[in-house]
């Protein structure tokens, strides 16, 4: 049987396709459904065809407020793990320091912790000193777990970054700011960008530690999880859509300045 | 090598060493490098001399001693207040900038505003004007050298180092790259301190080679005498190859009679770096292009006064300019000889008894308590 | 080596006196990693490390809210911790091993196609696995109660099939329905930590030589064999950290648990969030989250130790 045979020989594609597809489902139900209008309070089943979601999309109390806090938390958390994160991947690659074995494990632990003890932990901490719970609680825990994803994306980069090209910048009459800024920076730009990406939608994207440290705060995704008790707007999908249509649209937009820069610069 | 006149530019290490906890990478050295100079520092991976140039450069922190410039105590100068600059083994091109702003990186660095014509005359030294909007992935390794060579020479430095510069190149490449490297230092005049591990490369192209081995300078001087007059087994087996031959002095006198292999060599008096007492130990050394080889029904057409030595062919390999010969024989068990190839004679096959005789003039003798084998290990293996 | 020192004639200095004094590297310089590390590793100290210390101690007091807690040594709680929420410590743990294994199986062939198959669509798959990402996760978690809904096509095509008879009779569903069964947290869990097993996957096979396998050929291997001796072999730093990258966030999720699951499904990290937000019951809560990382910590470093990647870190 040739189909059979097909089959056997591009399993491999199929089974990829198949997995690819099981991704993506979800993303294009989310997105069909932005354009549904429910009978009842909850959007899980379609009933007719709508644009008045999308027309209004601030139309439910609480939504746009409380993304545009999620967008604050995740700005600033990604600006102060880039930062610190930065300063401790160098140190790790390219100095030799004391209790350095400790210090890898402290970045490495972060991660290899389930969320929720590291969110009851911190509210513990919280609760014992008396802190206010918080936008400033939520950011501080933000920080926290983004901090060792930038570690480990930057540190990469550094690694794989020749010394001797800050060597030679120093040999050609640039000071040690000079350098970092001329050189050792734009290098290794791509893996603070990539840590910094990172940082930023995990902290957007979170939920587990931001529910126990919020307090009364709401995040965009505490508020889809009181939304999905209470009943989800039809709004949710659209936010959920437009934020899908933006990062795919920048991501191939990037990709074909690149390519057409690539071959620019090869005329 | 011995220029006493105190140049404005040279530079002098003295008593320069390095330590990197108990091991030592560079033993207390005094070496000049007179201004205007190409100077070669060669020797095998781990000899200590990149990290001699890095210290020259100011890369690396000298442990001990002082490095000075026209005179000037530069060892306690960062790299970039060093009217100095290098050229990196495999140029550390900064691959984010395109080749004029890697050029004019150290001139901006410096504070000059228009770099434009400088960049552009240097550019075109190294033959790549056409090339100054493009990145450095996107040019042959060879253009990359003239590049890192371009970036380094447009400062004027005092001193240009060069670490390897060649080393990445294929071989033809670096034939051709050597005499350009030559041509450019003839004709802007700067003094260039060259490291590298290829002999042929020192040779060609510095007029003073120091050759480095563990940590320390064991020779020093312009590259033909290197090669005649070797005074350690180190230099002997690394620069080129030598024969070398264990024996005991039997005369001294204007030549040195030497009884080896149960015959008798002889060999001038000023050519021994030992000491020459009777009856001591002497290791002799002679060049194998230096060597004829007769086969042993001609022995008899050998002029007198030749040194002789009676062996059998075990190996021949026809090389195009010339046959190079192992020979085994009292004297020594693999004697390379390299003929010409004029007249070859067509019975100088393995297994044929030979003569080898040479005149006693090219004999050098050596200090019997060295390893006989030092530095014979080939350059391949030593990268 | 014994050499005669032939001195090479250097031009004798006496004018210079020789500094042999040891330059030793400057204060500040020695300094300069420590002021790097300084900011980043005292944010984790005093935001992960320490909270780990109070939650130890809290996990060892007694009390209440009203009249206060206090540090009384009562160990007892992890013993009562254990014996009343035993089954949903081993639910998490199975869920999340399901999810894991699952994920590997469904992963593996995608990070394959991309590094191997997908040629100029290589970039194009490479969006499309990390886009999800780019729509909040709750929202997608919650489109599956959509599309596993009673009465729903996926439902109905298993029934047609009888492949809930199956999972019914195991225990994994019920027999009309996904939704609130085991198997939709299953799958939520699964369906969410994809992109941690792709990605590392992905990075590990990219890596690998595609000439290895015309090699593997040529030396008499099936293509079944070339993955089983080469492939998979090399892929395995991917394989490892993939797993780990699955594993646990899984085993202490509760969004999947919440949201697709139901009473019986619900996992550990349901009842630390209920004790600690809810009940306020904060000891048992911190034992249970202590219970959990010990538990979690184990399993990793075991795992790690056997798979003999420790360089992963």
């Amino acid at each position: 049987m040739p189909v059979l045979r097909w089959i056997r020989r591009n399993l491999i594609v199929i089974a990829g396709l198949l997995t690819l597809a099981y991704m993506i489902l979800p993303n294009i139900v989310v997105m069909v459904f932005s354009f549904n209008k429910p009978n009842g309070r909850f959007n899980y089943a379609w009933q007719r065809f709508s644009l008045d979601a999308w027309k209004d999309p601030c139309g439910v109390a609480d939504l746009c407020g409380s993304l545009s806090l999620s967008l604050q938390i995740a700005f600033w958390a990604t600006l102060g793990a880039t930062a610190l994160g930065t300063a401790v991947a160098f140190a790790l690659v390219r100095y030799r320091f004391r209790a350095r074995g400790a210090i890898s494990s402290l970045i490495f632990l972060p991660m290899a912790m389930p969320e929720v003890v590291m969110a009851a932990s911190l509210l513990t901490l919280f609760l014992n000193m008396g802190a206010q719970l918080g936008f400033w609680t939520v950011l501080i825990a933000h920080l926290m777990f983004c901090l060792s994803f930038v570690v480990t994306a930057v540190k990469a980069r550094v690694m794989s970054m020749d010394p001797r090209l800050e060597e030679a910048a120093r040999d050609l009459y640039a000071g040690p700011v000079q350098t970092f800024v001329r050189v050792t920076l734009p290098i290794a730009a791509p893996g603070i960008a990539a840590g910094a990406l990172l940082a930023f939608a995990l902290s957007f994207d979170d939920f587990i530690i931001t529910n126990f440290n919020a307090g009364s705060t709401v995040t965009f995704p505490m508020f889809v999880w009181g939304s999905a008790q209470r009943g989800t707007p039809v709004q949710i999908n659209v936010i959920g859509t437009a934020m899908f249509i933006i990062a795919v649209t920048m991501v191939l937009v990037g990709q074909l300045i690149a390519s057409r820069r690539k071959s620019n610069a090869r005329n | 090598m011995t220029q006493q006149q105190t140049a404005g530019g040279d530079v002098r290490l003295v008593g320069i060493s390095k330590t990197y906890g108990s091991f030592t990478a560079v033993q207390p050295l005094d070496l000049t490098v007179p201004q205007g100079s190409f100077f070669a520092l060669l020797g095998a991976s781990g000899c200590g001399k990149t990290t001699t140039l890095r210290m020259i450069a100011g890369l690396e922190e000298a442990t001990t001693g002082t490095v000075y410039l026209g005179g000037k105590d530069i060892t306690d100068l960062p790299p970039y207040k060093r009217p100095v600059n290098t050229v990196f083994q495999s140029y550390a091109l900064f691959p984010h900038l395109d080749i004029t702003e890697n050029v004019a990186f150290g001139l901006r660095r410096r504070g000059i505003k228009s770099v434009k014509k400088q960049v552009d005359d240097m550019l075109e030294l190294v033959q790549l004007g056409d090339f100054a909007r493009r990145k450095p992935h996107q040019l042959s390794g060879g253009q990359q050298q003239r590049v890192a060579v371009a970036r380094a020479l447009i400062n004027h430095p005092q001193v240009l180092l060069l670490d390897e510069p060649l080393g990445a190149l294929d071989l033809k490449l670096r034939r051709q790259m050597q005499l350009e490297l030559k041509r450019i230092q003839t004709e802007v005049g700067i003094t260039f301190v060259h490291v590298t591990h290829d002999q042929e490369e020192a040779m060609t192209m510095a007029d003073t080679v120091a050759v480095m081995n563990g940590g320390r300078v064991e020779q020093l001087g312009a590259p033909a005498d290197l090669y005649e007059n070797p005074r350690t087994t180190f230099v002997a087996n690394f620069l080129g190859t030598s024969n070398l031959i264990a024996g005991e002095i039997v005369s001294t006198g204007e030549d040195l009679v030497v009884a080896a292999g149960g015959g008798k060599l002889t060999l001038p008096r000023e050519r021994c770096s030992a000491p020459t007492t009777s009856g001591g130990r002497l290791l002799l050394g002679i060049r194998p292009e230096k060597i004829s080889l007769a086969h042993a029904d001609d022995a008899d057409d050998i002029a007198a006064g030749c040194n002789r030595v009676t062996g059998r062919i075990t190996d021949s390999s026809f090389i195009g300019v010339s046959t190079q010969y192992v020979v085994e024989s009292p004297a020594g068990t693999a004697l390379q000889v390299y003929e010409q190839n004029i007249e070859r004679d067509s019975r100088l096959t393995p297994g044929a008894e030979v003569v080898l005789h040479w005149n006693p003039a090219h004999t050098f003798g050596l200090d019997a308590a060295q390893d006989i084998d030092a530095g014979a290990t080939s350059v391949e293996d030593a990268e | 080596m014994s050499l005669t020192e032939a001195p090479p004639a250097p031009p004798a200095q006496p004018e210079e006196p020789r500094k042999l004094t040891l330059r030793k590297p400057s204060t500040r310089k020695r300094l300069i990693p420590y002021w790097l590390l300084l900011p980043g590793i005292l944010w984790l100290l005093v935001f992960f490390a320490l909270p780990l210390v109070y939650q130890a101690s809290t996990s060892v007091q007694t009390g209440s809210l009203e009249q206060g807690f206090e540090v009384t040594w009562h160990f007892q709680t992890y013993v009562d911790a254990l014996r009343d929420y035993y089954p949903q410590f081993i639910r998490s743990l199975l869920y999340a091993g399901t999810a894991t294994i699952l994920c590997l199986l469904l992963g593996y062939p995608l990070a394959y196609l991309i590094a191997f198959k997908a040629g100029r669509w290589r970039n194009l798959v490479l969006v499309l696995v990390i886009a999800p990402f780019f729509t909040s996760f709750l929202i997608r978690t919650l489109a599956w109660k959509t599309i596993l809904a009673d009465g729903g096509a996926v439902v109905d095509v298993l029934n047609t099939l009888h492949v809930l008879d199956v999972t019914s009779w195991l225990g994994w569903t019920e027999s009309n329905r996904v939704l609130a069964t085991p198997m939709a947290v299953v799958c939520g869990l699964t369906y969410n930590f994809l992109p941690f097993m792709i990605l590392p996957l992905y990075t590990s096979l990219e890596r690998i030589d595609g000439r290895l396998h015309e090699a593997a050929g040529d030396l008499y291997a099936t293509p079944a064999t070339t993955f089983r001796k080469v492939t998979f072999p090399l892929s395995m730093p991917g394989v490892v950290s993939g797993t780990l990258l699955t594993f646990i966030p899984a085993s202490g999720d509760y969004v999947n648990a919440e949201l697709l699951g139901s009473t019986d499904t619900k996992m550990v990290g349901s009842v630390i969030q209920s004790q600690f937000l809810r009940v306020l019951d904060y000891p048992t809560a911190a034992a249970l989250s202590f219970i959990l990382m010990a538990i979690v910590l184990l399993m990793v470093t075991f795992y790690i130790r056997r798979s003999g990647t420790e360089d992963l870190v």
